[in-house]
C-alpha cells in the first residue's frame, strides 16, 4: 500500500494503476476464501474493500421488494449491516481476549471475506426462489445454504485457528459458529414478497 | 526575512521532538489491545503506512502554509510577522497537547486487557460449568464456589439471541417498531445485565456474600437451561412438551441457582426475598420467551379475520402424524396468545 501510495502522489502517475492492483488483491483473497488453504496471505495484507463489498450486496439482496408492507426495507439493510460488522466486532474482540495474537483489522478482514460463500448462496437462493414455491424449493435452497455455511466455517477455521493458543481453539470458533448460522438463518428465510 | 524565518523554524524543530516524545508515551504505556499505531502488524496496507503519509501530507500542507503566510507577513511591518508566527506557534502547541491527551484517552478505554482474566478458560472447564448448572447442590451450610468467569455467559446470551431469532422467524413474528435483530439483542442482553443488577441490588439489601461478577456469571450459566427448552419448544409446537420442560429445565437450572445464593444468604427472610425474586423472574422470563415471540400470528389473525378460515390452515408446521395433537395445541394457543396479542399489537 506504501508504493501505491507514492505511486499516486507523483505527478505524472495514471490513477487506474492502484486502483487495479487493489482489485486484483482484492479478488486473489476471494480465491483464497474458495480455495481455503491454511496461508497468510489474507492476515498479511488485509484490507476492508472486500467485506464491505460482500456486506452490502448481501444487505442488498435481503431486502424485500414490497413498498407497502409494515416491514419496509429500511430496517433490513442496516440490520444486516449492524449484524455483520458489530458480530465481527465482536469475535474479533473474543479471541484476543482468549488470548489470541491476532490483531484486530486481521481479524475483521478474515471475518468479512468468509462471508463470500454464503453471497453466493444468497444469490443461488434468489434464482431458486423464481421458481414455484413448494417444499422442494425449500429442500434446495436448505441444502444450498448448510452446505455454504459449512464452507464459510471451514475456510474461517483456516485462517484464524492458527492464531490462538491450541487448546482454546473451539472457544475462539463457537462465536464465528454462532455469527455465520445468523447469517445463513437470514438469507434461508427470507421471501421476496 | 532573517529574522522571521528563525521563529519559523524554531517552531517546527520545536514539534519535531514532541512529536516523537508523542510516539514514545504510546508504545511505552499500557499493553492497549486495540491500539491502531500498533508498529508490530506486518501487513502491507498497513494503517501505520497511511498514518504517516496523511502527516507527511499535513506537514507538507502547514509548511506551505506556513511559507506563504511567512511571505504575506514579510510584506508589512515585522511586528506583524512576529504576532502571526507566535499564535501559529500557539496554535501548533494547543493542538499537540489535545491530540496527546486524545490518544491517552483512546487507549486507555479501549484498553480491554482489564477483561482479560475474565476470559481465561479451557473448553474442558466451560463444558463442565455447562453441566453443573443444571445440577442443584445439596450443601446449603457454607459458600459454594461461583467461577467468575464471562465467556460461558456471554457466549450463552448470544445463543439465546440465535434461538430467539429462528423463534421469530419462524413465527413470522411482525415488529412493527424496530428489527427482529434489535429485539433479540434487547430482551437477552437487557435480561442478563438488568436481572443481575437487580439481583445484587437486593443481594447487597439483604447481605448475600455475593459479587457482581459473580452474579452475572451465575445468571448467564443459569440462561443455559432457557437455550435448551427454548430450542426444543420451538421446533416442536406442543404446549403440553413445554410445560414438561419449563418445570423440570428451567426448574433445575433455578433451583442451581436459588441453591448457590442460599449458602451465600444468611437468615431466613433475606434468603426467601432474594431467592424469591430470582426463582420468579427465571421462571417467568422463559414463560416470556415461549408465548411472546412463538406463533402468536394465530392468535392475531384470530383476532382480525375472525372464524371464517377454517382451523386447519392455521396449523403450525407440525409433524403430519402429531396433526391432532396439534390443532388442540393450536386451540389452546389461541385461548392463552388472544390475550398476549393485545400487548403485542400496542408495541
Amino acid at each position: 500500500m506504501a508504493k501505491a501510495a507514492e505511486s499516486s502522489g507523483d505527478p505524472g502517475t495514471t490513477t487506474p494503476r492502484p486502483l487495479m492492483r487493489d482489485l486484483k488483491a482484492v479478488g486473489k483473497k476471494f480465491m483464497h476464501v474458495l480455495y481455503p488453504r491454511k496461508s497468510n496471505t489474507l492476515l498479511r495484507d488485509w484490507d476492508l474493500w472486500g467485506p464491505l463489498i460482500l456486506c452490502v450486496t448481501l444487505a442488498l439482496m435481503l431486502q424485500r421488494s414490497s413498498v407497502d408492507s409494515e416491514k419496509d426495507g429500511g430496517p433490513q439493510f442496516a440490520e444486516v449491516f449492524v449484524i455483520v460488522w458489530f458480530g465481527a466486532v465482536t469475535i474479533t474482540l473474543n479471541s484476543k481476549l482468549l488470548g489470541g495474537n491476532i490483531s484486530f483489522f486481521q481479524s475483521l478482514c478474515v471475518l468479512g471475506y468468509c462471508i463470500l460463500p454464503l453471497t453466493v448462496a444468497m444469490l443461488v437462493c434468489r434464482l431458486v426462489l423464481l421458481a414455484e414455491p413448494g417444499p422442494v424449493n425449500f429442500m434446495v435452497r436448505l441444502f444450498v445454504v448448510i452446505v455454504m455455511f459449512a464452507w464459510s466455517i471451514v475456510a474461517s477455521t483456516a485462517f484464524l485457528a492458527d492464531s490462538q493458543p491450541p487448546n482454546r481453539k473451539a472457544l475462539a470458533i463457537y462465536p464465528v459458529f454462532l455469527f455465520y448460522f445468523v447469517i445463513s438463518w437470514m438469507i434461508l428465510t427470507f421471501t421476496p414478497q | 526575512m532573517a529574522t522571521t524565518a528563525a521563529p519559523a523554524g524554531g517552531a517546527r524543530s520545536g514539534a519535531g521532538p514532541e512529536w516523537g516524545g508523542f510516539e514514545e508515551n504510546i508504545q511505552g504505556g499500557g499493553s492497549a489491545v486495540i491500539d491502531m499505531e500498533n508498529m508490530d502488524d506486518t501487513s502491507g496496507s498497513s494503517f501505520e503506512d497511511m498514518g504517516e503519509l496523511h502527516q507527511r501530507l499535513r506537514e507538507e500542507e502547514v509548511d506551505a502554509d506556513a511559507a506563504a503566510a511567512e511571505e504575506e507577513d514579510g510584506e508589512f511591518l515585522g511586528m506583524k510577522g512576529f504576532k502571526g508566527q507566535l499564535s501559529r506557534q500557539v496554535a501548533d502547541q494547543m493542538w499537540q497537547a489535545g491530540k496527546r491527551q486524545a490518544s491517552r484517552a483512546f487507549s486507555l478505554y479501549a484498553n480491554i486487557d482489564i477483561l482479560r482474566p475474565y476470559f481465561d478458560v479451557e473448553p474442558a472447564q466451560v463444558r463442565s460449568r455447562l453441566l453443573e448448572s443444571m445440577i442443584p447442590v445439596k450443601m446449603v451450610s457454607f459458600p459454594q464456589k461461583i467461577a467468575g468467569e464471562l465467556y460461558g455467559p456471554l457466549m450463552l446470551v448470544f445463543t439465546l439471541v440465535a434461538i430467539l431469532l429462528h423463534g421469530m422467524k419462524t413465527s413470522d413474528t411482525i415488529i412493527r417498531e424496530g428489527t427482529l435483530m434489535g429485539t433479540a439483542i434487547g430482551t437477552c442482553f437487557g435480561y442478563w445485565l438488568g436481572v443481575s443488577s437487580f439481583i445484587y441490588f437486593l443481594a447487597y439489601l439483604c447481605n448475600a456474600q455475593i459479587t457482581m461478577l459473580q452474579m452475572l456469571a451465575l445468571l448467564g450459566y443459569g440462561l443455559f437451561g432457557h437455550c435448551i427448552v427454548l430450542f426444543i419448544t420451538y421446533n416442536i409446537h406442543l404446549h403440553a412438551l413445554f410445560y414438561l420442560f419449563w418445570l423440570l429445565v428451567g426448574g433445575l437450572s433455578t433451583l442451581r441457582m436459588v441453591a448457590v445464593l442460599v449458602s451465600r444468604t444468611v437468615g431466613p427472610t433475606q434468603r426467601l426475598l432474594l431467592c424469591g425474586t430470582l426463582a420468579a423472574l427465571h421462571m417467568l422470563f422463559l414463560l416470556y420467551l415461549h408465548f411472546a415471540y412463538h406463533k402468536v400470528v394465530e392468535g392475531i389473525l384470530d383476532t382480525l379475520e375472525g372464524p371464517n378460515i377454517p382451523p386447519m390452515q392455521r396449523v403450525p408446521r407440525d409433524i403430519p402424524a402429531a396433526l391432532p395433537a396439534a390443532r388442540l395445541s393450536a386451540t389452546v394457543l389461541n385461548a392463552t396468545a388472544k390475550a398476549v396479542a393485545v400487548t403485542l399489537q400496542s408495541h
